[in-house]
């Protein structure tokens, strides 16, 4: 079978009702029509289709304007559509056979097949798995609608969609409907299952488009119905308990410079750990890779905090979780590196001179096999006892926190002069480097900087957005060049250990020799963020780099 | 895209049957199909309900005034579109006449539908006219119903004749016997004699049967309203020949249909 060119059809504009309130209709769903130009010609096809919308864990595509569905018709046959928001068609593509499998689970959009739609996915999502964000059966009627030629003028489908449970984590889309099977309730007892409702759309023929809009504004008059307020994906995803963008890793918390620092520590400590949780099963499935970094940078934010805010904090809180908050970032480094390695892997294969890619490749089979392992450490550790308590007591004494006596010190002051602690911390920090300093002086810096960047984020809501943004900004500048020095520090490190570890493993020489260059390569990168950071650090300490973070030490409310 | 027409110089010989029943049995085999009705009379328009009605008229169309997809209905049948007739076209041969190159003329006008189309099927005007030679030029196929007779003998050979003195690309003839009747000997004489003539035959004869007459009173092709009949499958038969002589190459993996007739 040839393939169809991948063109989005250019359709006419279709239109949808629903029944008041959306309820479902008895019988066939239809409006009564009373007009001599129309009639309905009662349906003669009819069929079951699985709808499901997926996007990235952190909606990347709903932030883009997309919205992809996938939509099962029967078992090894799929079709995606990439829409707007206002539904109107990106791309597409119809899957078949062992393709049509692939967006049944989380997949990364490289799996699809070559075409407009993966290539428009891979911008937008870049290493984020897609997931169903909702999911529904419909059971589907067609009737026409024709003219008093009897010619049709328009396809009038009455879709009858159930949202289903939303799969967890990881799960399967449930397969495809069976033709005749009595899979949903709301198909096959009459009775509307909770989560149902009613669509009817009006899809004009080609060259009726006129006619068709004079049937529509006669159902539109119809008794009982109106326009669709709401697409289906919004439907589907009210009826489970989801709205569009409903997951952010940003510590959106509003704070008021007047409340109790503690208040505002425990709300912060709380979305900090809500955050970590909510990537806590992305991470045992493994869906991608940064379920795991959201929840490292959740752990790392939070030992920050208890770090840099221990004065507001009773000192029994500090004490017990500094160390159980070690032990969870330390519980999750060995996977991410191993990450890192994987995911910058393709671009220091591009990079090697000497050797070729496939001499690079044992090196990858062994990055994969660590990472593996690491992996399912890091997963026994999320189920251990140790992870329970820790959530369930943590969350206790953060509810705790929130409502205690502790009304000193007050939010906005206490933020400002932790802010101005910080700041100088890494301006004194820095102050002390030299050209001559060992990487580990860097790497303090950088724990330094990555303090101050916590301390502005946390307490965001207080400043001014603007402010905060050239804070933030001028911070990053220096982040970014002491973030490349310290990973390439850390990574040609790791590589001088995996070398030792492979060669007792009869690795071939060519595979140690390619990692050779990529140790090289590293150490290229290393330099030049080495003889980048003077220049970094100076802005940095200008008197105009320190007025963008003292800007804040005094905006304070 | 490919371009079949349904071809004689005489007229009630089953053309129009042709042409609406090939065009519905290639939609249902998954291509994308387009049927122009050339005809003034309008009947393949009339079969699927359309009316025989452009904007503009012929001049339009032929002009480029008006663009062809401009004027395509869908018919009631999924990946089936009709270019309606109209009775301005009886004038096509004279709005051809005053084009540039009025021989390549059809086949410019339709080379833009080939991203939308697999198969175009032109239903013919009888006669031998600008219009006809312009068809002639167009099409990659041409399906001609004979019925056996002396008289239709005659206009095949003149209509061979016509095309081999082409020069460039030729279409490839398909001649088939219409309202054929196995009853009487003439037929049976006609249908014997002519493969030796060199012309290509189809295997496929469709015999004179009263569904086919009727379908003028259904309004649909026989294929869809009686697919199980033998009229449909007899069409099936054509269908098959026609699509390889076409050189189709096999239908395009359309979208699943997520809807099925119900039960």
């Amino acid at each position: 079978m040839q393939r169809r060119p991948e063109v989005v059809p250019i359709v006419n504009a279709v239109r949808e009702f629903v029944p008041a309130g959306g309820v479902p209709t008895a019988g066939d769903g239809l409006p009564p029509i009373d007009d001599p130009r129309f009639a309905i010609s009662p349906g003669t096809r009819s069929g079951r289709l699985r709808r499901s919308w997926l996007d990235t864990f952190d909606w990347r595509l709903f932030r883009a304007g997309l919205i992809l569905e996938y939509r099962l018709t029967r078992a090894g046959h799929g079709e995606l559509l990439l829409t707007d928001r206002d539904g109107d068609p990106v791309a597409a593509e119809t899957l078949t056979g062992a393709a049509a499998a692939v967006p049944r689970r989380p997949f990364l959009p490289g799996a699809l097949p070559l075409g407009p739609v993966r290539e428009r996915l891979m911008s937008v999502t870049t290493i984020r798995a897609m997931l169903p964000v909702a999911t529904a059966a419909s059971t589907l009627t067609e009737h026409r609608a024709v003219n008093t030629d009897d010619k049709t003028i328009a396809r009038i489908v009455v879709e009858r969609m159930t949202v289903l449970p939303a799969p967890k984590p990881g799960a399967t889309i449930p397969g495809a409907p069976k033709p005749g099977a009595a899979t949903d309730s709301a198909a096959t007892d009459g009775a509307p299952a909770p989560g149902t409702s009613d669509r009817i759309a009006i899809i004009p023929l080609r060259g009726y488009q006129a006619q068709a809009d004079r049937f529509a504004e006669l159902v539109e008059q119809a008794p009982g119905f109106g326009p669709a307020a709401h697409s289906a994906f919004e439907t589907a995803l009210a009826a489970a308990g989801r709205r569009p963008g409903d997951y952010t890793s940003k510590i959106n918390v509003e704070l008021a410079g007047d409340l109790p620092a503690a208040h505002a520590l425990a709300a912060i400590l709380g979305r900090l750990f809500e955050v970590a949780l909510a990537n806590r099963d992305g991470t045992i499935a493994d869906i991608d890779t940064e379920f795991l970094h959201d929840l490292r940078v959740s752990v790392r934010r939070t030992r920050s905090v208890l770090k840099i805010a221990r004065s507001a904090l009773p000192p029994s809180l500090t004490e017990r979780y500094r160390p159980e908050f070690k032990w969870l970032g330390d519980l999750t480094t060995p996977t991410r590196d191993l990450d890192v390695f994987l995911l910058t892997y393709p671009s220091m294969a591009d990079g090697l001179i000497g050797a070729n890619a496939d001499e690079l490749e044992p090196f990858r089979d062994y990055l994969r096999q660590q990472r593996t392992t690491a992996h399912r450490r890091l997963v026994r550790g999320l189920r251990s006892a140790r992870f329970a308590r820790l959530a369930e007591d943590w969350q206790r004494d953060l509810a705790r926190l929130a409502s205690s006596s502790r009304h000193r010190p007050v939010t906005g002051p206490y933020a400002a002069a932790r802010i101005a602690r910080t700041h100088r911390d890494v301006l004194r920090t820095g102050a002390a480097v030299t050209e001559g300093s060992a990487p580990a002086a860097l790497h303090e810096l950088r724990k330094r900087c990555k303090e101050l960047r916590y301390a502005l984020e946390v307490f965001a809501s207080l400043h001014e957005p603007a402010q905060h943004w050239r804070a933030v900004n001028e911070l990053k500048t220096l982040q970014d060049v002491l973030g490349e020095f310290q990973d390439t520090e850390v990574q040609r490190a790791r590589l001088r250990g995996f070398a030792a570890q492979m060669i007792g493993q009869g690795v071939p020489a060519t595979a140690l020799l390619a990692m050779g260059e990529i140790g090289a390569q590293l150490a290229v990168r290393q330099q030049a963020a080495r003889a980048e950071f003077a220049g970094r650090f100076a802005a940095f300490s200008s008197p105009q780099g320190q007025a963008r973070i003292t800007a804040l030490t005094g905006a304070a409310r | 895209m490919r371009i079949l027409a349904a071809y004689n110089i005489k007229g009630g010989v089953g053309k129009t049957s042709t042409a609406v029943n090939i065009a519905y049995l290639a939609a249902r085999d998954g291509y994308r199909v387009l049927l122009w009705d050339l005809d003034p009379q309008g009947a393949a328009s009339f079969l699927f309900r359309v009316r025989p009605r452009v904007k503009g008229g012929g001049k339009a169309l032929v002009t480029g005034r008006r663009p062809v997809d401009d004027a395509i209905k869908a018919t009631d049948f999924d990946n089936l579109d009709l270019l309606p007739a109209d009775f301005t076209y009886r004038n096509l041969d004279l709005h051809l006449d005053d084009q540039r190159k009025p021989m390549t003329r059809l086949r410019n006008l339709l080379r833009p539908l080939g991203d939308e189309y697999d198969l175009v099927v032109l239903d013919c005007p009888p006669s031998i006219s600008l219009l006809s030679e312009s068809v002639l030029h167009a099409a990659d196929l041409l399906l001609v119903p004979l019925i056996p007779t002396t008289l239709s003998m005659r206009t095949l050979d003149q209509l061979t004749g016509f095309i081999a003195g082409f020069t460039g690309r030729r279409p490839r003839v398909l001649a088939f016997w219409s309202m054929f009747d196995r009853r009487k000997r003439l037929h049976r004489e006609i249908a014997a004699e002519l493969p030796a003539q060199g012309t290509e035959v189809a295997a496929t004869a469709i015999p004179a049967l009263s569904a086919i007459e009727r379908m003028s009173l259904q309004r649909a092709p026989i294929t869809a309203s009686a697919p199980r009949g033998q009229a449909a499958r007899y069409y099936r038969d054509l269908w098959a020949e026609a699509r390889s002589r076409a050189g189709l190459p096999d239908p395009p993996a359309g979208p699943p249909a997520g809807l099925a007739p119900a039960n």
